[in-house]
């Protein structure tokens, strides 16, 4: 392999390649996929002047270590955590010049769940569907990296952004997230309507890439019977029979056959992406329809 | 026809029945491809279409309402055949369910036309319609079903594409690769594909 490589020397307890997913496949069974915290994945591409589609990698609270085989950019971000080159601590959230054979590490997230490392170049996966991310669910893209995997990188763009630090927003103390109801919520008593929207849930720890599993007051269904499969967006709260809410992430079944109670507003999805276990979860309804 | 927003980039179309489904999957395909809707999946399942990915979904379910969806366009496409060994371990509970001996069953399974109603579960999958019979899942499901596994569920045929967990009851096997993504197409089966099942003897 050429110089253009990233060995990983650390792999952490999940860290995967991702860029923005192969949305379009859905009616073929293959879930989206792509980063979590989409915004944190384009903020670090920015950093080290990648164009925002380039593939990154998307740790899980513990971070992970890499060995770049020449000198190349680098940048952390997503969830706040201490990085250093070699031992030395360097900035977080910023473009680093990482020596070819120094070591990056990027250390236990102080608070949220997913960081994110850009490397100028980008990882250069071969893509399946047109995209480099691992999914979990189907097993497509390259698998959850392991102490030792080698990974390709890109030609460095050409222009550096001259951007030095971007904002990054801070993970959530409480999870807020927006609702429409629909288009299942006549499955549901509307004492169970009132809890959802009204009662405090939290993150549970058996969430992971595909859902967003809650732990609180379960929802009790108005009506018997199974409802056919059928079609789930990204963000979708589906209410399996144990009737704890579970908000789809990217890595989602495209069908599914639980009732959907309520959608999630995208843009509160990213803040879901880093809502570590335990965080108190409210979801708000915000358009009532009938 | 009764449509149902999901958050505000989606609607999903609910319909009476399969064939339902398939005749408006069919027009929403073909109106995507005069360019007269915009949207980034549609999506098929047992008695609904997905469109996700709108711009102005309360706009398009008035345009809804005003469209004629022809009945499901004649089956002028190319069968898929799938080569099938009759050896699965469920074959004989299918067959004391159906009240019939196991090589009927292969018989029943061989003579009928398929169709591809929709996807999910794994890349690839289909869940076929057409079998005039239906089973049960099995009580308790397999944590490991081999790749290649031709399998029933309700009124449902499908081929496992990978080894996976699974509760259809497993009546045989095919070597054909459903799923390959350095192939175009990737997925053998999709939305809409006639599909045919052939027995083969055990090598």
């Amino acid at each position: 392999m050429s110089d253009r490589a990233l060995a990983v020397v650390r792999a952490g307890a999940l860290t995967t390649v991702q860029d923005r997913g192969r949305p379009g496949h859905a009616h073929l069974g293959v879930p989206r996929s792509g980063a979590l915290d989409a915004p944190a994945a384009a903020l670090v591409n920015r950093l080290v002047g990648n164009p925002p589609d380039a593939a990154v990698l998307e740790t899980t609270l513990n971070g992970c270590s890499v060995r770049p085989r020449s000198t190349v950019t680098m940048a952390v971000g997503g969830a706040p955590c201490p990085v250093t080159v070699d031992g030395r601590p360097v900035a977080w959230g910023a473009a680093v010049r990482v020596p070819g054979g120094a070591l990056l590490d990027i250390g236990a997230a102080r608070a949220g769940v997913r960081g994110y490392l850009a490397v100028a170049g980008g990882v250069a996966v071969e893509p399946v569907l047109g995209s480099r991310s691992t999914d979990l669910l189907s097993g497509l893209g390259p698998p959850p990296l392991t102490d030792g995997t080698v990974l390709p990188l890109g030609r460095p763009p050409g222009f550096h952004a001259r951007v030095d630090v971007v904002p990054h927003p801070a993970p959530p103390l409480e999870l807020v997230l927006r609702i429409t109801l629909g288009p299942r919520h006549d499955w549901f008593t509307d004492a169970a309507l009132r809890t959802f929207t009204t009662r405090p849930y939290a993150v549970s720890s058996a969430s992971n890439r595909i859902g967003l599993r809650t732990e609180g007051p379960a929802l009790e269904r108005s009506r018997a019977g199974e409802l056919p499969s059928e079609g789930m967006v990204l963000g979708a709260v589906q209410v399996p029979p144990d009737g704890r809410p579970v908000v789809f992430l990217a890595d989602h079944p495209t069908t599914g056959g639980y009732p959907v109670v309520a959608v999630v507003h995208p843009a509160d999805l990213p803040g879901a992406a880093q809502a570590a276990p335990g965080t108190p979860v409210r979801f708000v309804a915000v358009r009532h329809r009938r | 026809m009764r449509v149902l927003p999901v958050g505000d980039r989606a609607l999903l179309i609910e319909v009476g029945t399969g064939e339902e489904a398939e005749a408006l999957h069919a027009e929403l395909l073909r109106r995507r491809a005069t360019g007269d809707l915009a949207v980034a999946e549609i999506v098929p399942a047992a008695g609904t279409v997905l469109l996700d990915g709108l711009d102005d979904p309360s706009l398009l379910t008035g345009r809804l309402a005003s469209w004629e969806v022809p009945p499901v366009p004649p089956r002028a496409q190319d069968v898929v055949e799938i080569p099938v060994r009759y050896d699965g371990p469920d074959l004989a509970d299918v067959a004391a369910h159906w009240g019939v001996d196991e090589t009927e069953v292969a018989r029943i399974h061989a003579a009928a036309e398929f169709r591809v109603a929709f996807c999910g579960f794994a890349p690839g999958f289909g869940y076929l319609t057409g079998l005039p019979r239906e089973v049960p899942r099995r009580a308790t499901p397999r944590t490991a079903v081999p790749a290649g596994s031709v399998a029933l569920a309700g009124p449902y045929t499908g081929v496992y594409p990978r080894s996976s967990p699974g509760g259809w009851q497993l009546i045989g096997t095919t070597d054909i690769v459903l799923w390959d993504h350095t192939r175009v197409p990737a997925a053998l089966l999709a939305p809409g594909t006639r599909v045919r099942f052939f027995p083969v003897a055990a090598p």
